[in-house]
């Protein structure tokens, strides 16, 4: 099957229920979404389909044919940081980081959607797993953004 | 197999420097990495500083990174005592295998216990300055000048008088032939440039582009997976196996039994795992399959009534104390096991080639990971290379090597072969080594003033250091088992801490904050009884029975207190409660303001949190701090605990191990009060005063005292 990936069109040959995660981790080698639970609870595996945040551990690969899936890898344009990425530099949002690719990838989602979102709208997108505790920042980092104007 | 552990681990300090001296000296001799592309032409003044001629000046970090933030704030003691211009400095890891070639050079590596900065601060800043002085001789021997007329400040060596300068970048070839001068005098802290900055973590832009690469993101051509699944059932083996179900689906490798655990090969993870469910695993369990949560408490409650018990302290008289002071109070407390599932769940890779073994891991302490790795493959330690990679999270799991034990394992099977072996976040939650569970009494005696008169806490739990690191118990005691209890600040004229040891098979290991994380929540809660009893506030009565003998505690109190505002008004039917204790060398206190409703619903409306760390290296990255342990706070007070049935874990994932989201997060306020002249840790201290904080706002605002966790046992709930 053909998978559009950060832009790219790559090949692969696996099972159509293999979930996406595990055709982009192990097939691809492209490692920027997280394994955290397999289950769709967490959000690490977080990766955008058409733009919409998709939980890839969950979601066949085959599902995901025709569709542009966008990673975290895949967010900058070229060596221009998405001003998400770079909201999440200036509000040192990340400790460990591991989740911080779904994170970032459910907040640009969400800014597309409402560029000026409220805390109630923050509350209810951003509901990935941070074992750090790095939420009081991500939601700085958003109002921050939102607050810039950028179109994200 | 060597136990290099948190609280043990290798040189003393004092050792380490002499070791350090002589390596500096054989490195201003031309001792280059041979691991380092252009290492030839870059000179290196010693272990930890190598400038190049564009003036890049490498300083080495020898911990690991897992979000706490050393990466940036190690480098940062030796770059300001270096004078180094903080804008050319990159930071590159020292590994464990060029430790052992160095005979430890870098020292002790393992990042527990919160003590990366407190324990390396001398000897980094002693790198720093040393580096320096030989740089500024370099400079003055060039110019035939002084040593006392030259100055150095951002990566420059500059003669005032004449007006020259040279960069580090053209000196250091000069300077790594000079001799290390044995004495330096380090800063005065009112001269620090870079220390105690807020400064960015120099990790996040690859964290933000996704390029950052964590234990489970190795990559090594020709590479297989490897899913595992252990005994459910603790201590359990395999007594036998069918893999024809699955031997001749496509990817599958190998199917493993290795006696202790079973493990699928397959060249991909998904199709390794979902394999794995179907070979037909039957386990050997003996006995060990009636162990419930149920049995465990009992042991506990025996464990109270115990004849011989070992004393961690024994101030005056305590039980005659308590029969003659006017005021007794007795409660029980219980704290129970607790996963750290963090979010990366447990990886090895492995690679055996020949006597040459590659290991890829997350692993908090590398050196640790080298010892196992070399036992269990049965290589010598000088040719294994453990590759540094970024933590998805330690929280103290990734210390113990267990997992490299069994990475290493299939690859001895597999040799040849690279494999990544990755848990499922089942055998994640079911194979940790998890927070002790504890009973603890208290039995407290006041006079009629509200001063404490004696003070009776007798601890029943199991001993991490007994069972996961086998040492020997000085007195019988588990200095984690009874931490913050031992040495309990409180001016009490009659102390007595008794601990019973009580082992399960449940197997225990360090969680973040570690005994720290439950003793002060009980301690702090039974105060908070005592001064409810002696009709005192929460504050005054801590004051009070502070006293003048541990003026930090006090210091961290008034703070916290003053940040919030203490006695003053709240909206109706909000509360406060307030704890303080001390920790990893930092003081720490926290105010949390609740409302309780009818239903059980907590609304968190703010916590304010302070820490006096002594030095606040990273004051930005310290709050980052404050906040995550309030957050991996709440998780575990609201929702944690791990319980047992059938010999075996009941929670298995994120869905019955709940885990506090965004939408929950409280108001943090942080409090940095540093009043110097001391190194504390940072990581894990904040997390301590959280639980007592909230659960005495709790009890004042529903009268309800807590005095088990979690909250959700009680009918309670995080209210958004």
């Amino acid at each position: 099957m053909k998978l559009e990936v950060n832009r790219q069109v790559r090949e692969l040959d696996v099972e159509p229920d293999m979930p996406l995660l595990w055709a982009l981790r192990d097939e691809l080698d492209v490692k920027g979404p997280k394994f955290g639970c397999g289950v769709a609870q967490c959000g690490s595996c977080t990766v955008l389909l058409n733009g919409e945040p998709v939980r890839s551990c969950s979601y066949p690969v085959s599902a995901a044919v025709g569709q542009k899936v966008v990673t975290i890898e895949g967010l900058a344009q070229k060596d221009k940081l998405h001003p998400v990425q770079q909201a999440w530099i200036d509000h040192q949002v990340p400790q460990c980081g591991y989740c911080q690719g779904g994170q970032i990838l459910v907040a640009v989602a969400l800014l597309k959607k409402k560029p000026k979102p409220t805390d109630q709208d923050i509350d209810a997108a951003m509901g990935n797993i941070c074992r750090c505790g790095t939420y009081a920042r991500i939601r700085t980092a958003i109002h921050a953004v939102a607050k810039k104007g950028v179109r994200a | 197999m060597t136990h290099l552990d948190p609280s043990s681990t290798g040189l003393a300090r004092r050792d380490f420097l002499k070791v350090s001296a002589t390596a500096a000296a054989g490195m201003s001799l031309g001792f280059f990495w041979p691991t380092h592309g252009n290492a030839a032409e870059t000179p290196k003044l010693n272990a930890w500083i190598e400038i190049q001629t564009d003036d890049t000046v490498i300083i080495r970090y020898a911990r690991t990174e897992m979000g706490q933030g050393s990466r940036t704030s190690a480098p940062m003691l030796v770059a300001d005592e270096l004078e180094a211009d903080w804008k050319k400095v990159r930071i590159e890891y020292a590994t464990a295998h060029e430790n052992l070639r160095t005979k430890r050079a870098y020292g002790d590596m393992a990042t527990v216990g919160s003590r990366t900065i407190r324990n390396s601060q001398e000897y980094l800043r002693k790198a720093g300055a040393t580096a320096r002085e030989m740089l500024i001789a370099a400079a003055a021997a060039q110019w035939g000048v002084p040593a006392s007329e030259c100055t150095a400040a951002l990566g420059k060596v500059s003669h005032a008088a004449s007006k020259r300068s040279l960069s580090y970048g053209k000196l250091a070839a000069a300077a790594a032939k000079l001799e290390a001068p044995k004495e330096v005098k380090l800063k005065d802290p009112k001269d620090w440039k870079i220390i105690g900055k807020s400064l960015p973590r120099v990790d996040i832009p690859d964290i933000v582009t996704g390029k950052i690469r964590y234990g489970i993101d190795a990559q090594v051509p020709g590479m297989m997976y490897a899913a595992v699944a252990a005994s459910p059932v603790f201590n359990g083996k395999v007594k036998s196996l069918d893999a024809s179900k699955v031997e001749n689906r496509r990817g599958i490798v190998k199917v493993l039994n290795m006696g202790e655990f079973v493990a699928v090969v397959a060249n991909n993870w998904w199709r390794a795992k979902e394999a794995l469910r179907e070979v037909a695993i039957d386990w050997e369990t003996g006995d060990n399959g009636q162990l419930t949560s149920a049995v465990i408490m009992n042991s506990f409650k025996a464990g109270m009534g115990q004849a011989e018990l070992a004393v961690a302290r024994n101030d005056g008289n305590t039980v005659q104390a308590l029969g003659t002071a006017a005021k007794v109070l007795e409660a029980e407390y219980f704290t129970p096991y607790l996963a750290h599932a963090t979010m990366e769940p447990m990886v090895c890779t492995a690679w055996l080639q020949g006597d040459k073994l590659d290991v890829w891991t997350s692993t908090q302490n590398p050196e640790n990971t080298l010892a196992v790795a070399a036992a269990t493959a049965g290589v010598a330690q000088d040719k294994v290379t453990v590759h540094p990679m970024q933590l998805g999270g330690g929280l103290g799991r990734k210390s113990p090597q267990d997992f490299t034990r069994q990475g290493v394992m299939i690859a001895k099977a597999m040799a040849g072969t690279p494999v990544k072996m990755v848990w499922s976040r089942e055998e994640d939650m079911q194979h940790d080594l998890y927070r002790p569970a504890s009973l603890v009494r208290f039995k407290g005696g006041m006079d009629n003033d509200g001063k404490v008169q004696a003070l009776h806490i007798r601890v029943s739990a199991p001993s991490i250091l007994a069972t996961l690191l086998r040492l020997p118990l000085p007195k019988g005691v588990d200095g984690q088992a009874v931490a913050s209890f031992n040495d309990h600040p409180y001016d009490i004229p009659n102390s007595l801490v008794d601990y019973a040891q009580r082992n399960t098979n449940v197997p225990v290991g360090f969680w973040r904050t570690v005994g720290h994380s439950q003793n002060p929540y009980m301690r702090e809660c039974f105060i908070d009884e005592m001064a409810l009893a002696a009709g005192k506030d929460p504050l005054a009565f801590r004051l009070a029975n502070l006293g003048q003998k541990s003026p930090r505690d006090v210091a961290i109190l008034q703070a916290v207190a003053k940040a919030a505002d203490w006695g003053g008004p709240l909206p109706k039917g909000v509360f406060r409660g307030i704890a303080e204790t001390e920790g990893y060398g930092s003081y720490t206190a926290c105010v949390c303001e609740v409302s309780v409703s009818d239903k059980g619903d907590v609304k968190i409306h703010r916590v304010v949190i302070g820490i006096d760390p002594g030095y606040a290296v990273n004051p930005d990255n310290i709050e980052a701090q404050l906040q995550g342990s309030v957050v991996h706070g709440l998780s575990a007070i609201f929702w944690g605990e791990m319980t047992i049935k059938d010999g075996r874990i009941e929670q298995s994932n994120f869905h019955d191990y709940r885990m506090m989201r965004l939408n929950e997060m409280p108001v943090v306020k942080a409090v940095i009060a540093p009043t110097g002249g001391f190194w504390g840790g940072v990581g894990e201290p904040a997390q301590a005063p959280l639980a007592p904080a909230l659960c005495n706002a709790i009890a004042a605002a529903s009268g309800k005292r807590i005095r088990s966790l979690p909250l959700k046992n009680h009918g309670m709930s995080l209210k958004a």
